[in-house]
């Protein structure tokens, strides 16, 4: 069932536009993740839909009504702030409950329902503190009480975990994800943390400069980006980026790859004209390293050290190095040459203006064997 | 056992010894502090006190170096068979009387009528800078000329507030603003507070602007009626600003004597305690007496603001 509809919205301020023909389904029960870098407009967005800021163009439908012009209150949303938004001089009951007085709840039942609300968030022994008094996860948590006591049937979250540290992040994340699975409510959080996407979303809507580059669920995003931004985007460290010169388009695509020489490449480019420029992208992880003998192969410049994996700079003579994630006991050390095996399962070609070439389908038995391989259908540059 | 009775006397000796570095923190404050406690003692102590000793002299105006001591005569005397001095004066308790009804209601209104224009003024609208700007005018006249325009304006012949009520047919009669004992303190009050709303709205605005905006977002969404936030979030957040502009406006308010000389001279209808000081002071040359009337005007002052602060301190701390 679809819970709330854009319908090709647009939002304009001062001139320069925030929001470019948005739309979007969103399901009913949904965990959505608004991501992009700053000024990617999905705060906005999110303010959109929350009502605080009003709607340009198109429309916005929850539940199948047009919601445009209706009153935050009549949209039936619940919102969690980036700053909390508590009332400081309010106890932490008196926060919970300030919204919910307004409802003509009788007296018990709404003691209840905080009571309820204070006790799923684990904040039944904090009722009468005051926001000063909490730290910052509590007060989160009395943020996140405020907005659900109300029951709304969809809940906002705009960057509610930027302020908390490492740690708080994670276990606050934990906590949302089984708040989601408990109360079963659609809920729409907006994030610049790729991590936070990837663990809680259901669907990832992917903003860029107020356009929407790609929605999908955290696995489509990653393994099949739609385009160069969203490939760029999410992953840590971020993909790697290479330029490619296209020698014979075709169904499959014989490219040369400047560093490495020319290899053919299941990715169909039939509409393109030989000598385009291409990009092709591979994750840190789908590059595997061998030792190369004599001078062969390329440098390792530099090696991160992270305790559970190796981030190993190799120095590809192009301005970026080419960085790939390797097991700690491989031990890459500075200097050492080595060859590089890239998992073609796992490569990724983008056209000059960044959007993702589609994958041959049948490509992958037409491939020459290549030199050195990782896997079956893995091939060396 | 042993670690805690080692521990006691070395954290004592933590806390009193002072080190080089604290003592020259310490001589660098009191460095710092010398100029402004040297000018306070010049222009506020020294006069002070002066006034006092003034007030313990039968001293006069021509020769005010010429009185002698004469004890607290000047505040309350018994001659045998009747008391006299300021505190029996019934003079004196009408002035006090007058400056407290001056003070509660025009702080009253100035306090009410300043919020009430800050939130206005908190709302977006074109012009909004200008008339922010435009608002602060008769703050910035000198308290002299506006009550010279006010006195003409309120004029029983002449002035434009009874031509006006006239043709709108509010009144039958000119009124005599300021000559009339029942009319001439509202004409004070009515001038003051047009003269001072702009001083706490101005500080009202400031502190508006300091409340957090995403808490009113917050209440947009939960849908809560805005007069509701206003009594429950608004106004429990300015009173801080609140009580803090009322006590500026309470102790002008005690001291008030411009606006109350120009407007109405020495009718005792709206003579202030300063007025009455002035009076005795300067008309009736009498620096003794004056200053014991300067003197106790002193101490009410004072007295209400302690009284003030402490209440509004304990009140803001039942609050937080």
């Amino acid at each position: 069932m679809i819970k709330l509809k854009l319908d090709n919205v647009n939002k304009q301020l001062g001139g320069a536009r925030i929001l470019r023909d948005v739309s979007l389904e969103i399901a009913a029960g949904e965990f959505v993740v608004f991501v992009g870098p700053s000024g990617c407009g999905k705060s906005t967005l999110l303010r959109l839909i929350a009502g605080l800021d009003s709607i340009c163009g198109g429309d916005l439908l929850i539940d199948g009504r047009r919601v445009n012009d209706l009153e935050p209150r009549e949209r039936g949303v619940g919102m969690v702030f980036q700053s909390y938004a508590l009332y400081p001089h309010m106890s932490v009951y008196d926060n919970i409950s300030f919204g919910l007085k307004l409802a003509k709840t009788e007296k018990t039942s709404l003691r209840e329902r905080v009571l309820k609300t204070a006790q799923i968030l684990q904040l039944d022994k904090l009722l009468q503190r005051k926001p000063k008094e909490l730290s910052g996860g509590q007060r989160q948590r009395v943020a996140m009480g405020r907005a659900m006591a109300r029951e709304p049937d969809i809940l906002l979250f705009d960057e509610p975990l930027s302020n908390l540290d490492a740690s708080l992040r994670v276990q606050m994340r934990n906590e949302i994800a089984r708040l989601h699975d408990r109360l079963g409510s659609t809920m729409i959080y907006v994030t610049h943390d790729q991590v936070e996407a990837m663990t809680l979303a259901d669907k990832i809507v992917v903003l860029n400069g107020g356009r929407v580059e790609q929605v999908g669920s955290p696995r489509e995003l990653y393994e099949r980006p739609a385009s160069r931004f969203v490939a760029g985007f999410l992953g840590s460290p971020r993909m790697n980026f290479l330029p490619v010169r296209l020698q014979t388009p075709g169904e499959t695509s014989l490219v040369n790859t400047l560093v490495w020489g020319i290899t053919s490449l299941p990715f169909d480019s039939s509409n393109l004209a030989a000598g385009t420029q291409l990009t092709l992208g591979i994750r840190p992880e789908h590059v595997s390293l061998k030792a190369a003998e004599g001078t062969a192969g390329v440098v390792v410049t530099a090696v991160e050290y992270l305790g559970s994996e190796t981030y190993v700079h190799l120095d590809t003579r192009l301005d970026e190095p080419l960085i790939c994630r390797c097991e700690v006991s491989a031990g890459w050390q500075a200097g050492d040459r080595v060859e590089l095996l890239l998992d073609i399962d796992n490569l990724h070609l983008f056209d000059a203006d960044g959007a993702a070439l589609s994958r041959h389908p049948h490509a992958i038995e037409t491939l020459p064997d290549g030199v050195p391989l990782r896997s079956a259908r893995a091939s060396a540059l | 056992m042993s670690v805690s009775s080692t521990h006691a006397p070395c954290e004592e000796l933590l806390l009193t010894r002072e080190t080089p570095v604290q003592r020259r923190r310490v001589r660098a404050a009191w460095l710092f502090l010398t100029p402004m406690l040297l000018c306070l003692a010049l222009v506020a102590a020294w006069p002070l006190l002066r006034t006092f000793w003034f007030s313990l002299t039968d001293a006069n105006l021509a020769d005010t170096g010429g009185g002698t001591f004469i004890g607290f005569s000047n505040y309350l005397f018994h001659n045998g068979s009747s008391w006299s001095g300021i505190l029996v004066d019934p003079q004196w308790w009408n002035a006090v009387r007058n400056t407290l009804h001056f003070t509660v209601v025009s702080v009253g209104l100035e306090v009410v009528l300043g919020l009430l224009v800050a939130l206005l003024l908190n709302i977006k609208f074109t012009g909004r800078s200008l008339v922010r700007a435009l608002i602060l005018i008769p703050w910035a006249i000198p308290t002299i000329v506006s009550a010279k325009i006010w006195s003409w304006m309120l004029n029983d012949q002449f002035g434009i507030i009874n031509h006006l009520m006239l043709s709108l047919g509010l009144i039958d009669a000119p009124l005599a603003w300021t000559a009339d004992a029942d009319l001439s303190m509202w004409a004070v009050i009515i001038v003051d507070v047009w003269k001072t709303v702009p001083f706490v709205t101005l500080l009202m605005l400031a502190a508006l602007q300091m409340l957090p905006n995403d808490c009113y977002e917050a209440a947009r969404v939960d849908g809560i009626h805005p007069l509701k936030v206003f009594w429950r979030v608004t106004l429990p957040l300015l009173m801080p600003a609140l009580l803090v502009a009322a006590i500026f406006r309470i102790l002008d308010s005690l001291r008030v004597f411009d606006v109350i000389y120009v407007l109405t001279s020495n009718s005792s209808s709206t003579m202030s305690m300063s007025v009455y000081a002035r009076q005795h002071l300067v008309e009736f040359q009498d620096v003794g007496y004056g200053s014991a009337a300067s003197t106790l005007l002193f101490l009410v002052v004072a007295v209400i603001a302690l009284l003030y602060l402490y209440l509004g301190r304990r009140q803001l701390e039942v609050r937080s």
